[in-house]
Formats: structure tokens, C-alpha cells, sequence
């Protein structure tokens, strides 16, 4: 029986159902790449206690019973889970759209194939870099070629194919030569989101920040592209908000379109939730995703507008509406208070924290290629 | 670019019509994406089938809708869709 949208804590607005559900599978990976969006905290004990098979397969009926329509299967690498074509062959019966975000390193012919046989719906491959020295350098393991023979692969197969290129201070200047990498590799679709400073990128945001002159490089480049190649292949190119002056309505706001489940089986409203401190997230194992979407504390500490900052209740552009006061973990992170609303803001009492790191991001001379930390499940790394 | 060509319309590989039953509408689902549909675009988009024309497919829906001229409307609305990717020619590959 299908889910329906509860009444919200207050009683007053609808919950919406969610769109889409970030399926972390494990948080093992091949590759150290330095903006990971995964917590820093990959390598505690507790993401060591997978979520076995039989609850995945539950979990994704539940999402989409729940409204759920994208399945994203995602990590670190899914594809270290001997059990995702299972989990594609389910979503196919339930009718979710499943895509595989994957380094492509494990994604040899007979991993391949049998995802096909399942039903996977869509291939996503993550490149470094077009150049690839520089590509193998930010993966932290020689990984190019073998991501190449992965996208021709799945091109052979019949996958229609994303490349996700994540841009960066040391990588955007061969913005060019990367979206024609895209198009030789017949990609339907490339997504060039530069990194955010979340997650691992955050504590090496000095690094990979980009300047001015790399971003408007970037979108001039894009721009002709699009015109050029026209829809047989979508760009999507996203600028780092940090230099933008009005927040992103992250996640397309808290627990209204989308959650995460983490290789626990915990579940989230975002990638960096489990970095606020004092919040309990409830386990899939535990309780149905309906009721930890409409019910738990998490998904309802900012849902609706009684929680909203003072300065975007004044909003002179009322914009609340549209970027719910923008990414709560980037509030926490550069201010120390989870509810302020996120410094990107230029009405932000904070504000100055991102201004001033754009302003060190372009002054002359700045090393274009500084010293990364790189991903590991190994040990949490010291900030600094 | 270049102009845009569409005798028998198909949606592109990766994309498909499913009828979302907690929201009760069709949407195309695509990579990262779902589109939700008005009646008249799931009528047309149901007679996608890769082998119809625009021309067959205008006159089953004419024919279901006693006789009315609809052919502008259909080749306008598939154009639209084609424009943003949700649909191609069958021989685009």
C-alpha cells in the first residue's frame, strides 16, 4: 500500500514524499579522491556494520512505496557490494530508476553484463581530470585507463552514460578539453559541479578553490559547448557557492525531495548531516522509512519555517522559498551554529568568512597546485 | 547546433514513461531526473513507439478525438519535448 503524505509537526503544511533516494552502499572505495563528499568520519567502526542484502531489498520497496521514483547507488564505490546487481533487479520491479555512480574501476564485462541483465537503468563514471596524469594524481591510484575501458563498456552495452567530472582549482583550466572527453566517450549527459567545501573538500577548500578568472573561463566554455551540441548532450555545470552571494537550497531543502541512506543504514536528510552534533538519526533497521521520513526528529528539526533565521524572515529578496535558508551543515561548519542561516548569504552576519576566502582564493600568485589531503577509510585525518 | 530533424519521434535511450502511483501522473524518467506530463502529452508519447510518424500518431489521436485537427498541436508539443532532450528521431542515434 502506498505511503501518503502526513500532516508536518506543526499540523499545518503538507510533507512532500521524496523524489529520491541516495543509496551509500559502503563507503569502501578505490579511489582518495580529496573533495569526497562522504563524512570524514568514513572510518568509524560503525560504517564497518553493512546493512545486509535482505534490508536493502526491503528498504527499496519501502522507497518506492513511498513516492521515491531516482534510485541512486552510490559510496564510495557501490560496486564493492557483491550483492548491487540484486538491488538494481528489485528496483526494476518497483519500477525506480536505478543509476550507478561508480569510479568505473570495478566495472569490468561481467559486473557489466549482469547489471544490464538486472535492469540498470543509467551509467554514471567519475573522471578526475581529462588529462590523465593529472586524473590518476587526483584519484590517488592509477585509475584512467581502466575508466575509459568502463565507459566504452557501458556505451557497448547499451547504458546510456553520465560523466561526472567534480572541478576544481587544479583541474578547470582543461574544462575544454574535458567536455570533449565527455563527447568522445558518447556521453549523454556530463556533469561538471565544482567541488563544494563540504565533507573531505572542506579541509582542503585552500586547495581546490578556483579563481575568478578559472570560473568565468568555465562558463564561457560551457556556454559555447551548449550551443554547439545542442540536447544529444546535457551539461550541467554548477559554480562553487561560495561564489555566489545567495545560498543553494541544498538538498533541495531539508527532507522535502530527497534522504540518504548510509552504509549503516542510517538515514539522513543530506551527505554531511551526520557532522551535527547532538542529532540522532534513526536506522532503517529499526523503523519503516515512512516513519522516519514524516516522524523522526532529524528529517523534522528544519522542515516548515519555525525554525528559520531572523535575517530570512526579513529576506529583502524573499528568498527563503527558495533556498530554505541555504545548507545547515555549512552554517555549523563556518559559524558554529546550525541554525544560522548559511554564510554564502550576503545578508549573512558571517558573510565575511566567504568573502575573505574568495578573496585568498585569488590573490596573484597563489599556488595553483597546493598540497591535498587525500580520502581514507583508514584513520580520520587531523584539520590543518 | 544543428536543426532539429523529427519523422518518428522516440524517447531517447534512458528515458521512459512510468506512471507514478503516490503522486497518480505519468513522468518520464531520465538520468537524475523526472518530468511530470500533462493527459495530451501521455497520449502522444504512448504512441512513441518508434515506428509511427508524427503524421500516424496525429491521426490516432485525431481519430480518438472525432476527427479534430490536432497534428500542429502534436508536432508542436514533440518539438518542445525534443528540444529539451526528452525526445529524439528514431534514426538520431
Amino acid at each position: 500500500m502506498p505511503a501518503t503524505s502526513n500532516g508536518s509537526a506543526n499540523g499545518t503544511t503538507q510533507i512532500p514524499n521524496p523524489m529520491l533516494l541516495i543509496a551509500e552502499l559502503s563507503y569502501k572505495c578505490p579511489l582518495h579522491c580529496p573533495y569526497c563528499s562522504n563524512p570524514l568520519t568514513i572510518g568509524d567502526a560503525k560504517y564497518s556494520d553493512e546493512l545486509p542484502t535482505e534490508d536493502w531489498l526491503r528498504v527499496l520497496r519501502e522507497a518506492a512505496d513511498l513516492g521515491v521514483l531516482q534510485l541512486a547507488l552510490t559510496g564510495g564505490e557501490p560496486l564493492v557490494r557483491k550483492d548491487c546487481e540484486e538491488f538494481v533487479a528489485v528496483a526494476k520491479e518497483v519500477g525506480l530508476y536505478s543509476n550507478l555512480i561508480t569510479a568505473g574501476t570495478p566495472f569490468t564485462r561481467k559486473r557489466a553484463e549482469a547489471l544490464r541483465e538486472a535492469g540498470l537503468d543509467n551509467v554514471q563514471i567519475s573522471i578526475q581530470d581529462s588529462d590523465p596524469i593529472n586524473s590518476d594524481r587526483i584519484a590517488g591510484i592509477k585509475s584512467f585507463s581502466k575508466k575509459i575501458e568502463a565507459a566504452h563498456l557501458a556505451r557497448e552495452l547499451g547504458f546510456p552514460l553520465t560523466i561526472n567530472v567534480v572541478l576544481h582549482r587544479q583541474n578547470l583550466d582543461r574544462i575544454e578539453e574535458i567536455i570533449q572527453l565527455a563527447e568522445d566517450l558518447d556521453a549523454r549527459r556530463v556533469e561538471l559541479a565544482n567541488s563544494q567545501y563540504q565533507g573531505w573538500a572542506a579541509i582542503n577548500r585552500e586547495s581546490l578553490m578556483p579563481t575568478r578568472e578559472q570560473l568565468e573561463h568555465g562558463e564561457q566554455v560551457v556556454t559555447a559547448a551548449r550551443e554547439r551540441i545542442g540536447p544529444k548532450m546535457e551539461i550541467l555545470w554548477v559554480l562553487p557557492d561560495y561564489y555566489e552571494d545567495t545560498p543553494k537550497p541544498c538538498m533541495g531543502g531539508w527532507a522535502r525531495d530527497a534522504f540518504l541512506i548510509a552504509p549503516n543504514g542510517d538515514m539522513l536528510p543530506c551527505q554531511a548531516a551526520s557532522s551535527i552534533p547532538g542529532m540522532e538519526f534513526e536506522n532503517v533497521r529499526d523503523r519503516s522509512l515512512a516513519e522516519i521520513w514524516f516522524e523522526s526528529e532529524a528529517f523534522n528539526r528544519f522542515r516548515g519555517t519555525d525554525w528559520i533565521p531572523e535575517v530570512c524572515r526579513t529576506c529583502p529578496l524573499d528568498r527563503f522559498h527558495i533556498d530554505f535558508g541555504g545548507c545547515r551543515c555549512q552554517a555549523l561548519a563556518l559559524t558554529g551554529d546550525v541554525t544560522n542561516v548559511d554564510p554564502v548569504c550576503k545578508f549573512s552576519e558571517h558573510h565575511a568568512i566567504v568573502t575573505d576566502a574568495v578573496a585568498a582564493a585569488n590573490q596573484p600568485g597563489r599556488n595553483g597546485n597546493g598540497e591535498l589531503i587525500f580520502r581514507t577509510i583508514e584513520k580520520v585525518p587531523v584539520r590543518g | 547546433m544543428e536543426s532539429l530533424r523529427l519523422d518518428i519521434p522516440v524517447l531517447p535511450n534512458g528515458f521512459r514513461l512510468h506512471w507514478d502511483k503516490v503522486r497518480e501522473r505519468h513522468v518520464i524518467l531520465y538520468p537524475e531526473g523526472a518530468l511530470a506530463l500533462n493527459d495530451t502529452a501521455v497520449q502522444v508519447l504512448q504512441l512513441c513507439d518508434g515506428k509511427r510518424t508524427i503524421e500516424n500518431i496525429a491521426d490516432e489521436l485525431s481519430a480518438r478525438f472525432g476527427g479534430a485537427d490536432v497534428h500542429d498541436d502534436v508536432e508542436n508539443l514533440l518539438i518542445s519535448l525534443a528540444n529539451i532532450g526528452m525526445v529524439k528521431d528514431a534514426g538520431d542515434k
